[in-house]
C-alpha cells in the first residue's frame, strides 16, 4: 500500500479560553486538564495531536461527545485557528496562508459536509448545490450544468426547484454531499454528517457515499461517535479521546489490538464475527493445505458459514491476486471472537511502550 | 431653604443665559453653514419634485393601474389589485387625487432615503458589538424624541419647505429600517455562516449571498414600519410647508372643519393600508422557501 500523506497534522493543541498563549506554557510545563480548568478557566480541546492522512482513504476520527472531534475536522480547513501546531496539506502549512490564499483554499481544495446539514434555506436545491461554484467564480451555465449533474449523481432528479425546508432529513443530506462533492475538492471534510439521521437512512446514505468513494477517490475525513459506522466506512480509524489521539489503525488491528482498556471498552458490544475479516486472524498458508477457498476479505461470520455446509477442517485463503497466503480452522475463527481480555491488552501495551 | 417646597432650581437667570448661548450658538453656526448644507441637500430637492412631477403630471388611470399591479405582483392576490383600484379612485372623486400624490411622492422618497441611509448602519450595527452599543440609543432618542422639537433647529438650518420636512421625517422613520437589518443579520444562523466560510465565501459574498437575503423578511418589515411612522409624520411635516394631505388636516385643524379633516385623514390611512399590504405581500413572498417547513 502507498503512504502518500495528503494531511498531516502535527502538533497540534487548542486551547479555548481568554488567554490561550499563556494556558498553553502551563500545559506545557505538564499541567493537567482539570487542573487548568480549576485554575484558570481555560478548556483543552485538542492536546498534542498527530494524525497523518492518505490519499483516497477514508480516515475515520471517532470519539465521544466532547473529545474534541469537530474541533479537530475544523482545524484543517482552518474554521478553528489552533493554539500551537501545523496542518499540512500536500506539505503546505493551512497556518500561514493569508485570508486570500485560505479562501482559495476552501473553494477549491477542501470542502464540507455538516452534521445539521447547514444547507441555505432561501436557495432551493439547485442553488445550494451550485454554491460552492459561485465562490469559485464560474459561468452560470458551468454552475447550472454542473449542480444538476451532482443534483441527479445523489439521487434527487425532480427536486431541483424545492427548498431545503420541504425536504426530508436524509434528502437535505444528500444536497449538503452534492453541494461538497460539486467543487471537485480533493478532500472532503464530513462532521457527523449522518449522524442525525434514522437508522436506516444512515445506512443508505453510507452506501451511497462507499459507492461514490469508489468512482471518485476522494481523500475523506470523517467524523463519528457511531462505532458501526466507524468499522463500515473507515478505511483506518483514529480514536479521540479528551482531545488526544489514542489509537490510529486500521480498523481491524483496533479490534484484535486495541490500545488500551477504553478502546476495548469502546469496542465490546461490537458483533466481531460481522465484522473481522479472516486476513486479520488467519495463520500463513503451509504447502499441502486443501479446503475450500474463501478470499481475505471475508468474514468470520461467512467463513463459518462454509465450514457449517463443506465437510474440511480447513480454509485457504487467498489474496486480491488470487495466491493463497493463508489458512484457517474452526479454532481459529472462534479465537478470533473472542474478545482480548484486560491482562492481554495490558501487556500488548507495554510491549509497544518498551 | 433646600428643604422648601419648592426644587432648588437654577437662578432664572441663569437659565435665560444657557437657553441664550445655546440659542446663538446654533445660529452663529446656521448662519455660517447653512447655505452650504442647503446646497448640499439640492440634488435631494429635485429628485423629489421630479417624482411629484412625474406622480401628478401621468394620467390618473396609469398611476392607478400602476400601483395596483405592483400589489398584484407583490402578493399574487387580485383581491389586492381590485381593493387598490376601488381605493385610489375614490379617493380621486373626493377631490384629494393632487394631494394623494404629493404624500405618496414624500412617503416614497423618504422611505428610499430611510432605506439607502438606514441599510448600511444596520449592516454596521450588526458587524460591531460596539457599533451597537453606541447607535442603539441615538435611535432611542430618535423615536422617543417629539418630532416638533426637531423640527425647531431644521427649520432654523434650513427654513421652511420640502428638504427640512424629508430630513424631519427621515429622522423620524429611519429607526425602524436599521434595527430590523440589524436584528435580522444578527439572526442569521451561524449554521448557514459557518457553511458560507467553509465553501471560501468572502465578507461581500457573504453579506449578498447569505446573509442580506436571509435577514430580508426582517428587513421588509422594517421598511414597512418605516412607511407607516412616516405617512404619521405627514400632518406634523405640513407644519413646515410639505404639501400633500397634511396640509387639508392641519386647515382643519384650526378651522375646525370636521368633514375636511376626515377625508383628508382617511386619505392617509388609505395610503397607509395600500403601502402596508404591498410590502406585507412581498414580504411573504421571500419567506415562500419556509413553506412546508416542519
Amino acid at each position: 500500500m502507498s503512504t502518500d500523506t495528503i494531511i498531516s497534522i502535527r502538533h497540534l493543541y487548542k486551547v479555548f479560553g481568554k488567554d490561550p498563549i499563556k494556558a498553553m506554557k502551563l500545559v506545557h510545563e505538564g499541567m493537567g486538564k482539570d487542573e487548568l480548568l480549576d485554575r484558570t478557566g481555560h478548556v483543552i480541546g485538542l492536546s498534542d495531536v498527530n494524525l497523518d492522512m492518505e490519499r483516497h482513504r477514508i480516515q475515520v476520527v471517532m470519539g465521544l461527545s466532547g473529545s474534541g472531534k469537530s474541533t479537530l475536522i475544523r482545524h484543517i480547513n482552518r474554521l478553528i485557528a489552533p493554539t500551537e501546531g501545523e496542518i499540512l496539506l500536500d506539505g503546505q502549512d493551512v497556518l500561514q496562508l493569508n485570508a486570500e490564499k485560505l479562501r482559495e483554499l476552501r473553494r477549491f481544495k477542501v470542502s464540507m459536509v455538516f452534521q445539521r446539514f447547514a444547507l441555505f434555506p432561501h436557495r432551493t436545491v439547485m442553488d445550494n448545490v451550485g454554491y460552492g461554484l459561485e465562490n469559485q467564480g464560474k459561468d452560470k451555465k458551468t454552475i447550472r450544468e454542473t449542480a444538476a449533474r451532482w443534483t441527479a449523481r445523489v439521487g434527487l432528479s425532480g427536486f431541483e426547484d424545492h427548498y431545503p425546508g420541504q425536504l426530508s432529513g436524509g434528502m437535505q443530506q444528500r444536497v449538503g454531499l452534492a453541494r461538497a462533492l460539486a467543487t471537485d475538492a480533493e478532500i472532503l471534510l464530513m462532521d457527523e454528517a449522518f449522524s442525525a439521521l434514522d437508522p436506516l437512512i444512515r445506512a443508505e446514505m453510507q452506501d451511497i457515499l462507499l459507492d461514490l468513494q469508489n468512482e471518485l477517490q476522494k481523500t475523506i475525513v470523517f467524523i463519528t461517535h457511531d462505532l458501526d459506522e466507524a468499522l463500515r466506512i473507515g478505511d483506518s480509524i483514529a480514536i479521540l479521546r479528551d482531545g488526544a489521539i489514542i489509537q490510529t489503525d486500521d480498523p481491524q488491528n483496533i479490534l484484535m489490538k486495541p490500545a488500551d482498556t477504553y478502546v476495548a471498552d469502546f469496542m465490546k458490544d461490537i458483533n466481531r464475527a460481522r465484522v473481522l475479516r479472516v486476513r486479520a486472524i488467519m495463520e500463513p498458508f503451509q504447502e499441502g493445505d486443501v479446503g475450500p477457498i474463501i478470499k481475505n476479505n471475508t468474514t468470520i461470520e461467512e467463513a463459518l458459514q462454509i465450514f457449517a455446509e463443506t465437510a474440511g477442517d480447513k480454509l485457504v485463503i487467498t489474496d486480491k491476486k488470487g495466491e493463497k497466503v493463508g489458512r484457517l480452522t474452526v479454532e481459529d475463527l472462534i479465537r478470533g471472537i473472542r474478545r482480548p481480555t484486560t491482562a492481554e491488552i495490558q501487556a500488548d501495551a507495554l510491549e509497544n511502550a518498551n | 431653604m433646600f428643604w422648601s417646597n419648592e426644587f432648588p432650581q437654577l437662578a432664572d437667570r441663569t437659565l435665560r443665559q444657557i437657553s441664550k448661548a445655546i440659542d446663538t450658538g446654533y445660529l452663529t453656526f446656521s448662519r455660517e453653514y447653512g447655505a452650504g448644507i442647503e446646497a448640499f441637500f439640492e440634488p435631494l430637492l429635485f429628485f423629489l419634485i421630479w417624482f411629484e412631477r412625474m406622480l401628478l403630471g401621468a394620467p390618473w388611470w396609469v398611476i392607478v393601474a400602476g400601483t395596483a399591479g405592483i400589489g398584484y405582483l407583490a402578493s399574487r392576490r387580485w383581491k389586492l389589485f381590485a381593493g387598490i383600484v376601488i381605493a385610489l379612485c375614490l379617493i380621486g372623486v373626493f377631490g384629494m387625487w393632487e394631494n394623494t400624490m404629493r404624500t405618496m411622492a414624500m412617503i416614497l422618497v423618504c422611505t428610499l432615503l430611510s432605506i439607502v441611509i438606514g441599510m448600511p448602519i444596520g449592516i454596521f450595527m450588526a458587524r460591531s458589538n460596539r457599533g451597537q452599543k453606541t447607535i442603539l440609543p441615538v435611535l432611542d432618542v430618535m423615536q422617543t424624541m417629539p418630532s416638533f422639537v426637531y423640527l425647531i433647529p431644521v427649520v432654523m438650518l434650513l427654513g421652511i419647505g420640502r428638504v427640512p420636512g424629508l430630513i424631519a421625517v427621515v429622522i423620524y422613520a429611519i429607526a425602524p429600517v436599521i434595527r430590523l437589518t440589524n436584528l435580522g443579520i444578527r439572526l442569521v444562523e451561524k449554521e448557514a455562516l459557518e457553511a458560507a466560510d467553509a465553501f471560501g465565501a468572502s465578507r461581500l459574498q457573504k453579506l449578498l449571498r447569505v446573509q442580506l437575503p436571509l435577514a430580508l423578511p426582517n428587513i421588509m418589515a422594517g421598511i414597512n414600519q418605516t412607511i407607516m411612522m412616516a405617512l404619521a409624520m405627514v400632518v406634523i411635516a405640513s407644519m413646515i410647508g410639505v404639501r400633500g394631505l397634511g396640509q387639508p388636516v392641519l386647515q382643519a385643524v384650526t378651522n375646525q372643519y370636521f368633514a375636511l379633516g376626515l377625508f383628508n385623514g382617511t386619505a392617509v390611512v388609505v395610503l397607509a393600508i395600500i403601502f402596508d399590504r404591498i410590502t406585507q405581500g412581498f414580504g411573504l413572498r421571500l419567506q415562500k422557501h419556509q413553506e412546508g417547513h416542519r
